[in-house]
């Protein structure tokens, strides 16, 4: 187990985030958090990474509670879409690589030929599609033994959302890494899912194994969920 | 990439039966290495855990062998392809007698139609 929530509630003012809920991860899972918005799944990922802290309760990753400096063992892909315009993809993979120690400098510029992106070129000159690649090339590239995707594939058509889920099984160490990621893409996306967890109003409605799912259920992800909304 | 799966079945079964449909048809020769679990993973974008226990599973049932360091393989045996067939096979039969007895045909008239079907098919090539 690599990452544990205990009794956590988090609140923004009045309103409830996340309602005392409790969940544990597993070393080398990919885990897809799906929920409608403002139910709570990008608090959830925030509060792995450090960014937000719980009013109740305590988030640890290997053990260690977690803290603003839990940065240097999680990878966190923000949903939010900026970055500086005037920076180069390659200043970016420059940038990156002087924060994070764990920065595979070899596995960014492998993937950035994968993905067909120019280290010359200016952000600000890439398409929303490239700037979602770039996103998730910068925050694959570290070694980091957890990685939060926050909505990668928002608002991103087909082939790039492809590109990414292609990129995952390419690039994610199995053997290491425990993968973490937020979306409403459910059918691109649960092919490549180990677990699923639906997450309602701040609380945990469910969480399956998605084979399990199909042998006893007969049900794919999608099928599942609608049940769930009845 | 993008395989399409049913969502009725456990994907590491669907891409178990892909295998064994490749090594019938000869796409896969006995005694050849399977592609590493996350060359596979990649080509059918499934997740890598989902592999490893379809590989656990046709070596359960005698269809490959993992070497130690080497990789997973198929089997050496020339039994192996026609045992295989034979499970298709009679796979394929089992739906289709079930579907025609669902639409309420006898057995007779079962092996009438099939008769039918293929001299007309004959006659077509």
């Amino acid at each position: 187990m690599i990452i544990e929530l205990r009794e956590i509630t988090k609140k923004y003012g009045s309103v409830v985030a996340l309602d005392n809920i409790s969940l544990t991860f597993e070393v080398g899972k990919i885990y897809g958090v799906l929920g409608a918005n403002g139910s709570g799944k990008s608090t959830l990922l925030k509060l792995i990474a450090g960014l937000a802290k719980p009013d109740h309760g305590v988030v640890t990753v290997e053990g260690v509670a977690v803290s603003r400096r839990i940065a240097s063992a999680v990878s966190y892909l923000t949903e939010i879409d900026f970055f500086y315009p005037n920076f180069t993809v390659g200043q970016y993979i420059d940038f990156h690589a002087s924060q994070f120690a764990d920065f595979n400098r070899d596995k960014a510029i492998e993937m950035l030929a994968f993905m067909k992106l120019d280290v010359r070129k200016k952000v600000r000159s890439l398409s929303k599609g490239n700037r979602g690649r770039l996103k998730l090339v910068l925050a694959l590239s570290r070694d980091a033994p957890v990685v939060l995707l926050d909505e990668p594939f928002s608002g991103l058509d087909v082939m790039v959302r492809e590109s990414i889920v292609r990129s995952l099984l390419s690039y994610i160490d199995f053997e290491k890494q425990t993968v973490i990621i937020t979306t409403h893409e459910i059918e691109e996306i649960e092919k490549i899912l180990d677990e699923v967890i639906l997450i309602k109003d701040g609380q945990i409605m469910a969480k399956e194994n998605v084979e399990d799912l199909r042998e006893s259920s007969g049900k794919s992800v999608v099928g599942w969920l609608k049940g769930h909304h009845r | 990439m993008s395989e399409d799966f049913h969502a009725s079945k456990p994907i590491y079964l669907q891409v178990a039966d892909r295998i064994c449909y490749s090594i019938v048809r000869g796409e896969i020769k006995s005694g050849e290495k399977l592609p590493s679990v996350r060359e596979m993973a990649v080509e059918m974008g499934v997740n890598p855990n989902t592999i490893q226990r379809t590989y656990a599973e046709i070596e359960r049932d005698g269809i490959v062998e993992t070497r130690r360091g080497q990789g997973t393989f198929v089997k050496n045996d020339p039994a192996l392809i026609a045992s295989l067939r034979t499970r298709i096979q009679t796979e394929v039969i089992e739906t289709f007698v079930e579907n025609m007895k669902e639409i309420g045909l006898s057995r007779t008239e079962m092996l009438a139609a099939v008769q039918q079907f293929l001299m007309k098919q004959g006659e077509a090539e």
